[in-house]
């Protein structure tokens, strides 16, 4: 069995005492970043991503920390979501839907282990898809020319803007942004400048961590200062905690519709977590025979986003791996962490180091393990971090931002155009204009240009070439549907607006 | 309105960098596509949802009030003076400040904000120059 050995050696991998001990360490620091109001998943792996390069850990050890923050963040998500009402990324909103009216009836224990639970069940799950599914897509990865990179990339754009978003225009401006940015620098087909105004300092290009960093965490920070009251936001006080036994065993089912729904909408390139979450509490909502417990503290409600996330951020682990698109934010800012240590995700990283990809899966499956023992016997200790004043929390973070970026590139105009991006992140905010495609236009943009060039290059500029394969027909009519299908859509799945309190 | 004012001001970028293309270099034997295409074809895109952006317009959001934005200016101010005094005062002093800074803007308590300056300064520059082995000064080099 191919399975077998591979997870053999993804074992031996994973529990060597540093590699294990990172994932430990990539939990606790995930579920506390996930915990904090307004830090979540995407800007908590941005934040530490530079650091984790000074620890001059191997690719693997590099992959598996952050990997193991990404999911603790996704985990820790639901904690200020139910007793704060707060959640700290998209993906946790839905789960504040219910869970925080539970926790207002003084069942705010009852809510968090079950969510817990919830998490667990979709995250191993996920992760277990991710072993059968992720070797099988990565063969068929291997029929991939430039030309169904290029529609793979535009399909990915297109689900982004079409099902994960709003607005498509504003989506589609934002995708448009990132690969403008993206064109800054020397052009790597021709080695001449595009765009750099003559300065010396944007030759190499936009470092994409500089602007994940600034759009994400400096952006935060920013919206905070503006809606400032927060800090006064005491929410629920969590009493003591028990196992609501007869809940889990009652959502069994909805735990599961959860993880399927949600493992589906994360392999979808560009759809993600937020849009697992929502489609698991619709259709559990609208298969449900009584809908007026909704919103109102019912342990479906709480049990299908947690598993449809937790599903979701494993299913989007398959095409980030597999063909090199994420299909989330905090996907993009993993596929960051691999582009900048030389990793190129794709079939070649199943067949050539087969220990990064196995020792990446192992380690998972220990990481949620740990996640649970965490977050269901522990999770007095990390509802105790929702107690740090802000007053500290956001120059801490400012601080570590800073000194990451720094810490990579030793460069001022670095840290100059990291504030700009912050501001840039701030104002689109505003705007509704999200930030994901712009994140993952910068990181495409290369990729996508490349393959456009080479697909020309080898048909000598037929332009029917882009449509001459099956894979690529494919592609293209996937990545139109995923566009238009929601303008028709729009009455059934409207994006659920942000809580108010 | 804001809509269609970004929407404006994103058509004239898109119309910028679609002109700005016209004007890179080419190289002697280019590839069939060349380098121009790929951001033409951008500015194209963006432009057009640009226009859409100006037809059909969100709802006003919330912007913030002009004390608001005295303080998002203020924090973009302290960002700034942070990198700059970086260089000028080390890493200890540079930071001792600016978090001092945005501390007092969130919670204007001047005892509070600069203990926790100096606390989370020293308590990171210890993180990161020695366990995180960074190199950071904590003194300005002259």
């Amino acid at each position: 069995m191919d399975l077998l050995s591979n997870l053999a050696l993804g074992f031996s991998v994973a529990l060597t005492p540093t590699t294990f001990m990172l994932a430990i360490a990539g939990c606790i620091l995930g579920t506390i970043i996930g915990a904090l109001p307004g830090l979540g998943p995407s800007n908590g792996v941005a934040i530490l991503i530079p650091l984790s390069f000074s620890f001059n850990l191997d690719a693997t050890q590099a992959l598996v920390l952050m990997t193991a923050v990404y999911y603790g963040a996704m985990y820790g998500g639901r904690i200020s979501s139910i007793l704060l009402n707060i959640p700290g990324d998209e993906p946790a909103m839905m789960t504040t839907l219910d869970g925080y009216p539970l926790a207002k009836k003084g069942r705010a224990g009852d809510a968090l282990v079950l969510s817990g639970v919830a998490s667990f069940v979709g995250a191993l799950l996920a992760t277990v898809g991710l072993m059968l599914l992720g070797p099988l897509l990565a063969r068929v990865a291997f029929f991939f020319g430039p030309a169904e990179y290029f529609a793979l990339y535009l399909l990915a754009f297109c689900m982004l803007g079409g099902l994960g978003s709003r607005n498509q225009a504003k989506a589609a401006v934002a995708v448009c942004l990132g690969l403008g940015i993206a064109m800054v620098g020397v052009d790597s087909s021709t080695g001449l400048p595009r765009y750099t105004g003559g300065s010396l300092h944007l030759y190499d290009g936009i470092d994409f961590l500089v602007a994940i960093v600034g759009l994400f965490a400096v952006a935060e920070v920013f919206v905070f200062m503006e809606t400032h009251g927060r800090d006064s936001a005491i929410g629920v006080t969590l009493k003591k905690v028990t196992i609501p036994v007869r809940d889990i065993f009652y959502t069994r089912w909805t735990m599961l519709r959860g993880t399927g729904i949600g493992f589906i909408a994360g392999l979808l390139p560009g759809a993600g977590a937020s849009l697992g979450s929502f489609l698991a509490y619709s259709l559990e909502k609208s298969t449900a025979k009584d809908k007026t417990t909704f919103g109102q503290g019912d342990v479906r409600g709480i049990a299908a986003p947690e598993a449809g996330n937790n599903a979701a951020a494993g299913g989007a682990l398959v095409p980030m791996l597999t063909l090199g698109v994420p299909g989330s934010g905090t996907t993009a800012v993993l596929l960051a962490l691999l582009m900048t240590l030389n990793i190129t995700p794709g079939p070649l990283l199943f067949s050539e180091r087969p220990e990064v990809v196995w020792g990446l899966i192992a380690s998972l499956l220990i990481a949620n393990v740990v996640l649970l023992i965490l977050n269901v016997p522990l999770v007095r200790v990390f509802s105790r971090i929702l107690q740090v004043p802000p007053s500290i929390l956001l120059p801490g973070v400012m601080m570590v931002s800073f000194v990451g970026i720094y810490s990579l590139s030793g460069s001022h105009f670095d840290l100059l155009l990291m504030i700009g991006f912050g501001i840039l992140g701030y104002v689109l905010r505003k705007l509704g204009i999200p930030a994901v495609p712009v994140i993952l236009g910068i990181l495409l943009g290369g990729h996508m240009e490349v393959s456009l060039r080479r697909a020309m290059v080898l048909s000598d500029g037929d332009w029917t070439y882009l449509f001459s394969t099956p894979i690529a027909v494919g592609l293209w009519i996937a990545a139109i549907i995923g566009f238009i299908a929601p303008f028709f859509l729009r009455a059934y799945l409207t994006l659920p607006k942000p809580p108010k309190d | 309105m804001s809509d269609r004012i970004a929407g404006t001001a994103l058509v004239g970028l898109a119309l910028a960098f679609f002109i700005g293309a016209g004007q890179l270099d080419v190289p002697f034997f280019p590839d069939p596509l060349g380098s121009k295409a790929f951001p033409r074809l951008i500015a194209v895109v963006g432009g057009l949802a640009g226009l859409a952006m100006i037809l059909r317009p969100d709802g006003e959001p919330s912007w913030p009030r002009l004390a608001d934005v005295g303080r998002l200016a203020a924090l973009a101010g302290t960002l700034v003076f942070y990198v700059y005094a970086l260089g000028w005062l080390g890493f200890v002093a540079a930071t001792a400040l600016a978090s001092g800074a945005m501390s007092y803007q969130i919670k204007p308590d001047i005892k509070k904000a600069a203990l926790i300056g100096i606390g989370l300064s020293v308590g990171l520059f210890v993180v990161f120059k020695y366990l995180l082995g960074l190199g950071l000064s904590a003194l300005p080099r002259w």
